[in-house]
């Protein structure tokens, strides 16, 4: 699967890997192929106040990633990703989003078989 | 007339006047514990109760042979609680606030309510007085719908020409507190002469005051000697219709699970005059409005 989600505290590969998933700033969608790289705000799921971390999955699916890169998964997030048969990397914050993508490309990031923090 | 004893902090004595009032009440009464997160009025009252009735809210159940995915749902809920990945459906149930929506909005008829239980609804009956209370099922988030059953059941057994009830609130200023106290005709606000009595005194006159009630304070533990809430119901021009003495006998009485105008003859005339007082803040004033404090 060539293309993958970073969550991303900002538009450029350079921007830290934001350690959320469901209320990340936003994601930065890049074609491992090509290296073209989008950036999509997650703000209207930052506000939510309940089910941002779905919202989240609902809007890298349309995206057509196979994986998403980010920090930490709550278990609602993590059931609707999995739904949508994306993979998950997580524990990647403190990384930027270029040396995350780098650490995926080497192929050292494994898919998480479950959430890794609790819902609420 | 229906009086929701409300607090902003918790601990200040709402349960303790709910359950004096009720034994000094001179007619038909429903004494309802609305603290449904922590229902403790019975533990004074002891009622012997005559019924009970689990509580559910709907929720969507998906019939995935007639959803076409085609996300409307997903796209009218606000909490997230259905979602359409591709193709599948994805169901929240812990997360439905009940509206409805989902199932109005399916063009397909996929959807029909499922059930999602909210707790426990029991009565009672301790001498005149009918018993009311409402216990939240543990790991349910949300206790407003469950109040709302109860709060139904109240409509129920009041008689049609009007009647009495007392509602004991939950603390806080937040959704609960709100739901428990507005379809009262009187707040009663139970605080207490200390700066955390008071500042949460404030909020809750800030909360309640917009709903245009007639509202009144009852001050407990008195003779602490803070004196800012005093002031601050002057000038709000909010009565203080009661004041509890902070007394050792009380203490006392209350650690027992008695109910405390059982401790002196003195303590229950006190009760009594504020039964009264709130018979008289609910009337509607000359001007054919409400008193409003």
């Amino acid at each position: 699967m060539s293309i993958i989600a970073v969550t991303s505290e900002g538009p450029s590969l350079d921007d830290q890997v934001d350690p959320r998933f469901g209320r990340a700033a936003g994601f930065l969608v890049v074609d491992l192929e090509t290296m073209d790289t989008r950036y999509i705000s997650n703000g209207q799921s930052q506000v939510m106040a309940q089910g941002a971390g779905i919202q989240a999955a609902e809007i890298i699916a349309r995206e057509g990633v196979g994986w998403v890169l980010t920090g930490y998964v709550g278990p609602k997030a993590f059931k609707a990703l999995s739904a949508a048969g994306i993979k998950v990397g997580q524990n990647l914050e403190g990384l930027t989003v270029r040396q995350a993508m780098e650490r995926f490309k080497s192929g050292s990031i494994e898919s998480a078989q479950g959430a890794n923090r609790t819902g609420r | 007339m229906i009086v929701a004893v409300a607090s902003g902090k918790g601990g200040t004595g709402k349960t303790t006047v709910t359950a004096s009032l009720a034994t000094v009440w001179d007619g038909p009464l429903v004494a309802v514990d609305l603290d449904v997160e922590e229902p403790n009025l019975h533990l004074f009252l002891q009622p012997a109760i005559s019924g009970s009735q689990t509580a559910h809210m709907p929720v969507p159940l998906v019939d995935e042979s007639r959803c076409t995915y085609c996300g409307a749902c997903s796209d009218l809920c606000q909490f997230k609680a259905i979602s359409v990945m591709g193709q599948l459906v994805l169901t929240f149930p812990e997360m439905c606030h009940g509206c409805g929506g989902c199932l109005a909005v399916c063009p397909e008829k996929a959807l029909s309510p499922g059930q999602r239980e909210l707790g426990e609804i029991s009565w009672g009956r301790v001498g005149q007085v009918v018993f009311l209370s409402g216990r939240l099922r543990i790991g349910e988030a949300m206790s407003p719908p469950l109040m709302r059953r109860v709060k139904a059941k109240l409509e129920q057994m009041l008689p049609a020409n009007g009647g009495d009830a007392i509602i004991d609130a939950p603390p806080g200023v937040s959704c609960p507190a709100v739901n428990a106290v507005i379809d009262s005709d009187v707040v009663l606000l139970v605080t207490e002469p200390t700066p955390f009595g008071f500042y949460d005194f404030q909020l809750a006159w800030e909360a309640f005051s917009p709903l245009g009630k007639p509202l009144a304070a009852v001050i407990n533990r008195a003779g602490l000697g803070h004196d800012a809430v005093y002031r601050f119901c002057r000038e709000k021009g909010l009565p203080i219709l009661a004041e509890i003495p902070y007394d050792r006998s009380i203490a006392e009485a209350y650690a027992w699970g008695r109910i405390i105008t059982e401790v002196s003859a003195g303590l229950r005339e006190n009760f009594i005059s504020l039964r009264d007082k709130l018979r008289d803040l609910a009337r509607p004033g000359p001007s054919g409005k409400a008193v409003h404090a």
